[in-house]
């Protein structure tokens, strides 16, 4: 054995590196088959990203089929919901500038909102429970609805279809455990220097 | 003398206490009305037990403890509920919350009280039950109901009670003026903590060495007691939890956990006052003492105040220069915040009023940009990096806040206090942790939001498929019957028919027997026919009926004709 090496090295070269390369394609094979992943994992990445409001501005059916289709290449500024920040994590998640929100799709809000049902006006049509995404309206035919405000995602979903038009889109109420703090101004404009650059301190950041 | 260990950083700002312990606690005129906030504590704000227009006796609990962290709340003095309402409380964000407004009718009448002389053959389960509904929360600032902080479980075995009499911050000298006047109440307080908790091997009273009339005042009721009054180099801000923890035993709190972790419960010097009260007098907590202080004010002193007393109405009695005044601050100058409203009622955690002159507390300056001088660093108690922090809280960088500790930040204001470019550190914190706690609750509630979306989606899919599976198996059941039913050729269709018809075909015995019974009901009906006839002739009914009738006769006549035709060629 060792005296054919020795006297073919090329030969025992070649089937010892032919060997090595079966081997490694096997485990990588094996690898492949037994660690495989199902589906896009960058989906998933995306998905979390989004507000799942499930509101449909984006013009898909939910935030899922978004981030599906986002991850075949769709443009990343559909979802006004999301606002801006969804727009700045999904561009730092794909590493692609991050456009501005298209206003054809809506506008950000400012305020978060849900849905509220004014129960004596309602006649129990049950055409909003089967617009809300999330199951978040409670009632049967000919019986009042409600709201079930915790849920409630503020999609808007359900005014549209209400005949009688008593759902009503309310700010979510704020007290004192919502409160938070203001930011305090970003210091500058006492430095002449600065006023031109007023944004030399978000780049200094990062 | 024990050890004590430094903590890092700490700042020395001028501690102006000496104005406010000139003059002993004194006590004011009651108020016309009082302003009762329902959520003075940490958790959830008690639930409102009296009605409008309900009269009340002072200490008559107004409001019941909604949940286990939550306490009871109680008249502060007797008179009429005048309003239940939201008013502008204590909080810095001026925002109103519920309160009940009592009208006092002058008379400070109490009610009925007993209390427990021998609480030392009481359980702590009972006494932590009289601490809740006395409404006993912690009175250093955080109002943290203080049954919860003295119920640590079984997994978690006491060995140190440390006692906060530190009062770090300047101006504040409201445990001071309580130690001197009331250090033997003070102590029982520690003995029915000390009980509570199953009496703990080491009971510290940890003090700044710059109250030596208190410490003094302490010294003759803890000998023999176990107790220790161990006091330390002053320095702001030794009063943190934390911070006095590591003071007083060394052991440095890890961060995410609380002091009963380590086996260490820290309490407020004045709530061990009011524990005291509460448990032998059986006095719920309706008043406090609190500082008033600063230049604004002719008269620096401390005073009993009855919880719910209008900031405005101490200002008075304290002859308050507005003019003179640069702001109202509730608490101390480090860790207090203004007040927008001067209706805003003193509450269980409000230890300090100060009203500072322009020259003493000025206004802010504007801030200038940061030059990394890196005395925040310095300065901070927690050793954190407050610059970085100040980088990454303008960016809203949230991952890198996280990583750099933002949440182990006291907010004790040191870093802002030592800034040459007059950055207000803390509020950023401050603004950066309430969008961190926001983004989390969001995050939760859109996870909360996909799996609904994900099940609803599921279960339509579910309901379509159902739908499918039934309509097929319909499908499917038709075409089987079909198929059944069906014949193969003609020959079988001619059999299928002959069958049919032969089916149908009666025997000879049942043919017999159908006619008979047609004969039967044909002269049944005849018969019938033939009296109606008779009695619309015998009552002389007009013509046209018994023409109709007589038709009818003859009509059932034919019939039986037939039917008997009939019978007897089948009989042949």
């Amino acid at each position: 054995m060792i005296e054919f090496v020795f006297q073919n090295p090329i030969i025992s070269a070649l089937v010892a590196l032919v060997g090595l390369g079966l081997i490694f394609g096997a485990l990588l094979g094996f690898a492949a088959e037994k660690f495989k992943i199902e589906g896009d994992p960058v989906i998933d990445q995306i998905d979390s990203l989004l507000p799942q409001t499930q509101c449909g501005q984006c013009g898909f059916p939910g935030c899922r089929p978004y981030a599906e289709s986002i991850a075949d290449g769709d443009s990343i500024n559909k979802c006004p919901p999301g606002g801006q920040s969804t727009i700045n994590a999904i561009a730092n998640l794909l590493d692609v500038p991050a456009p501005e929100l298209d206003q054809e799709h809506g506008e950000e809000a400012d305020i978060k909102t849900v849905a509220y049902i004014r129960e004596d006006e309602c006649i129990g049509c049950t055409k909003c429970i089967q617009a809300c995404p999330v199951d978040a309206i409670l009632g049967a035919a000919k019986l009042m609805h409600t709201v079930i405000a915790d849920e409630c995602t503020g999609c808007d979903l359900c005014v549209e279809p209400c005949p009688v038009d008593c759902i009503d889109m309310l700010p979510v109420e704020s007290g004192i455990n919502q409160w938070q703090w203001p930011t305090p101004p970003i210091a500058n404009g006492l430095i002449a220097t600065d006023r031109t650059h007023s944004s030399s301190i978000h780049e200094g950041a990062s | 003398m024990r050890q004590t260990w430094v903590t890092p950083g700490g700042v020395h700002p001028p501690e102006n206490k000496h104005q406010s312990v000139t003059q002993p606690i004194g006590s004011l005129p009651i108020p016309e009305k009082l302003v009762v906030p329902l959520g003075q504590h940490i958790g959830a704000p008690a639930i409102a037990c009296v009605k409008l227009g309900d009269k009340v006796l002072k200490g008559q609990k107004i409001a019941d403890p909604a949940g286990t962290v939550s306490v009871a709340i109680h008249a502060p003095t007797s008179g009429t509920v005048s309003a239940i309402e939201a008013r502008p409380i204590a909080h810095s964000s001026g925002i109103e919350a519920l309160c009940i407004e009592i009208t006092s009718d002058g008379k400070d009448q109490w009610i009925a009280l007993q209390g427990i002389a021998d609480f030392e053959h009481t359980t702590p389960k009972t006494l932590l039950s009289i601490i809740t509904d006395a409404g006993i929360a912690g009175m250093g600032g955080a109002g943290f109901p203080t049954a919860v902080k003295l119920n640590p479980g079984f997994h978690r075995p006491i060995d140190t009670l440390i006692v906060n009499a530190t009062e770090c911050e300047p101006y504040i000298t409201a445990d001071d003026a309580l130690i001197r006047e009331r250090a033997e109440e003070i102590i029982e307080g520690i003995r029915i903590l000390s009980h509570t908790l199953g009496n703990p091997s080491n009971i510290l009273i940890g003090i700044e060495d710059n109250k030596p009339e208190a410490i003094q005042a302490l010294e003759p009721h803890t000998q023999d007691t176990g107790i220790n009054v161990v006091s330390f180099p002053t320095k702001y801000p030794s009063g943190g939890e934390k911070q006095l923890i590591y003071i007083l035993t060394g052991k440095e709190l890890p961060s995410g956990q609380i002091p009963a972790d380590i086996g260490i419960v820290c309490v407020n010097i004045g709530t061990t006052y009011a524990i005291k009260r509460a448990v032998v007098e059986g006095e719920p907590l309706v008043s406090r003492v609190t500082t008033m202080t600063g230049e604004a004010c002719e008269i620096n002193r401390n005073y009993d105040v009855l919880i719910g007393t209008p900031v405005s109405h101490m200002l008075e009695h304290n002859k308050f220069d507005a003019e003179k005044c640069s702001r109202v601050i509730m608490g101390g100058p480090m860790m207090g915040f203004s007040l927008m409203s001067k209706d805003i009622p003193i509450v269980k955690t409000s230890n300090c009023l100060l009203a500072p002159s322009v020259e003493e507390i000025p206004h802010n300056e504007p801030a200038q940009p940061c030059i990394r001088c890196g005395m925040c660093a310095e300065a901070c108690p927690a050793s954190l990096l407050p610059q970085q922090l100040l980088w990454y809280s303008q960016a809203k960088d949230y991952d890198r806040l996280q990583s750099h500790n933002l949440f182990d930040c006291i907010e004790c204001g040191a870093c802002s206090y030592v800034c040459p470019s007059n950055i207000p550190l803390v509020q950023h914190y401050r603004s950066s942790k309430s969008d961190i706690k926001k983004a989390e609750e969001e995050k939760i509630k859109s996870a909360q939001a996909r799996e609904r979306f994900e099940f609803r989606q599921q279960r339509i899919e579910q309901a379509d498929k159902e739908r499918e599976a039934k309509r097929a198996a319909r499908r499917e059941a038709a075409l089987q019957a079909k198929k059944t039913a069906a014949p193969n050729s003609a020959a079988d269709i001619v059999a299928a028919a002959q069958a049919r018809t032969e089916a149908k075909q009666l025997s000879p015995e049942q043919e017999q027997a159908k006619l008979e019974r047609a004969v039967s009901s044909a002269e049944m009906r005849v018969q019938k026919a033939q009296s109606k006839l008779d009695t619309a002739v015998a009552s002389e009914e007009p013509e046209d009926k018994i023409k109709i009738l007589s038709a009818a006769l003859s009509g059932a006549q034919q019939k039986l004709e037939k039917a008997k035709t009939r019978l007897a060629e089948q009989s042949n």
